[in-house]
């Protein structure tokens, strides 16, 4: 997965409205009156909410004109998930040394 | 070894990165783990990589400094200061890495709650910008995948010289 785009699906996953609207298309395809009723927004702030999902390749437009329904895009998410699972292993390495350092420790004040 | 929890990361904010894992000893051991030079020592930085300079002036305000040393020769130096030193349960500290390539400095704040003599270590690193955790999260990437080659490496070196467990 490219930075750029790796960039773009965290900011767009930055914003609490962008990710209701990917939970909510998560549940299947929606147009854009449909994904501005649950919120007090209007459908123009909506629209630019779409776009930036749209440019992080994480939601695409149907092709009928009159409702382009708008759905969920996983591939992106999995990009990020994937890159968050790298930066766990890294992690985990380091804590597995430390299980075994807090294991010798508590051996030697269990003989003391 | 203990075989204790699963290392969960976590995003919460576009600034923020939480890593929560649970070790099978007291708080306060992990907190010395977290805190005396020759403990960290033994635990703390990528595999391959050690620890060869470790200096903590545990108190606020005294700082500390890392320099690991890694296969290649390669050293990597941070530091920062103490902000918050409440033992057992909660260390705050500043972190800013010698040739960081972003600007300004991390603030650390490890949580320590201890349960049935198990500690739940959360751990969260809050960078001045998005920008500043997003190039600090695609480091670790690259490591490990350098790693991993190391490894496989070994590997054929040990089927090559038929010492493989598998020859």
């Amino acid at each position: 997965m490219s930075p750029d785009l790796l960039d773009a699906t965290f900011a767009a996953l930055a914003d609490p409205t962008r990710r209701a609207i990917l939970a909510r298309l998560a549940s299947g395809e929606a147009t854009v009156t449909e994904l501005a009723a649950p919120f007090d927004m209007s459908q123009p702030a909506i629209s630019k909410h779409l776009k930036v999902l749209e440019r992080a390749g994480l939601v695409s437009r149907g092709r009928d004109a009159q409702r382009r329904p708008c759905r969920l895009e996983a591939r992106p998410l999995r990009g990020a998930t994937d890159w968050l699972q790298n930066y766990r292993s890294y992690w985990e390495e380091s804590y597995q040394r430390l299980d075994a350092l807090l294991d010798d420790l508590k051996a030697k004040e269990g003989r003391a | 070894m203990s075989g204790t929890g699963t290392l969960t990361v976590t995003t919460p904010t576009d600034r923020e990165i939480v890593l929560t894992r649970a070790f099978d000893a007291p708080r306060r051991m992990v907190f010395d783990a977290l805190t005396k030079p020759a403990l960290l020592q033994r635990w703390f930085g990528a595999r391959g990589w050690n620890l060869v300079v470790c200096e903590v002036d545990l108190r606020v305000g005294g700082t500390w400094r890392f320099v690991a040393r890694g296969p290649d020769g390669t050293d990597m130096g941070h530091g920062g200061a103490y902000r918050v030193i409440q033992p057992p349960d909660r260390l705050v500290y500043t972190e800013l890495f010698d040739d960081q390539s972003y600007p300004g400095e991390s603030l650390i704040t490890h949580a320590l709650v201890e349960q049935d003599g198990r500690t739940t270590l959360t751990s969260t690193v809050r960078y001045a910008s998005r920008e500043g955790r997003d190039i600090v999260l695609s480091y670790p990437m690259e490591r490990g995948v350098a790693e991993a080659y190391d490894r496989l490496t070994e590997l054929l070196q040990l089927e090559v010289d038929g010492k493989g467990d598998g020859s």
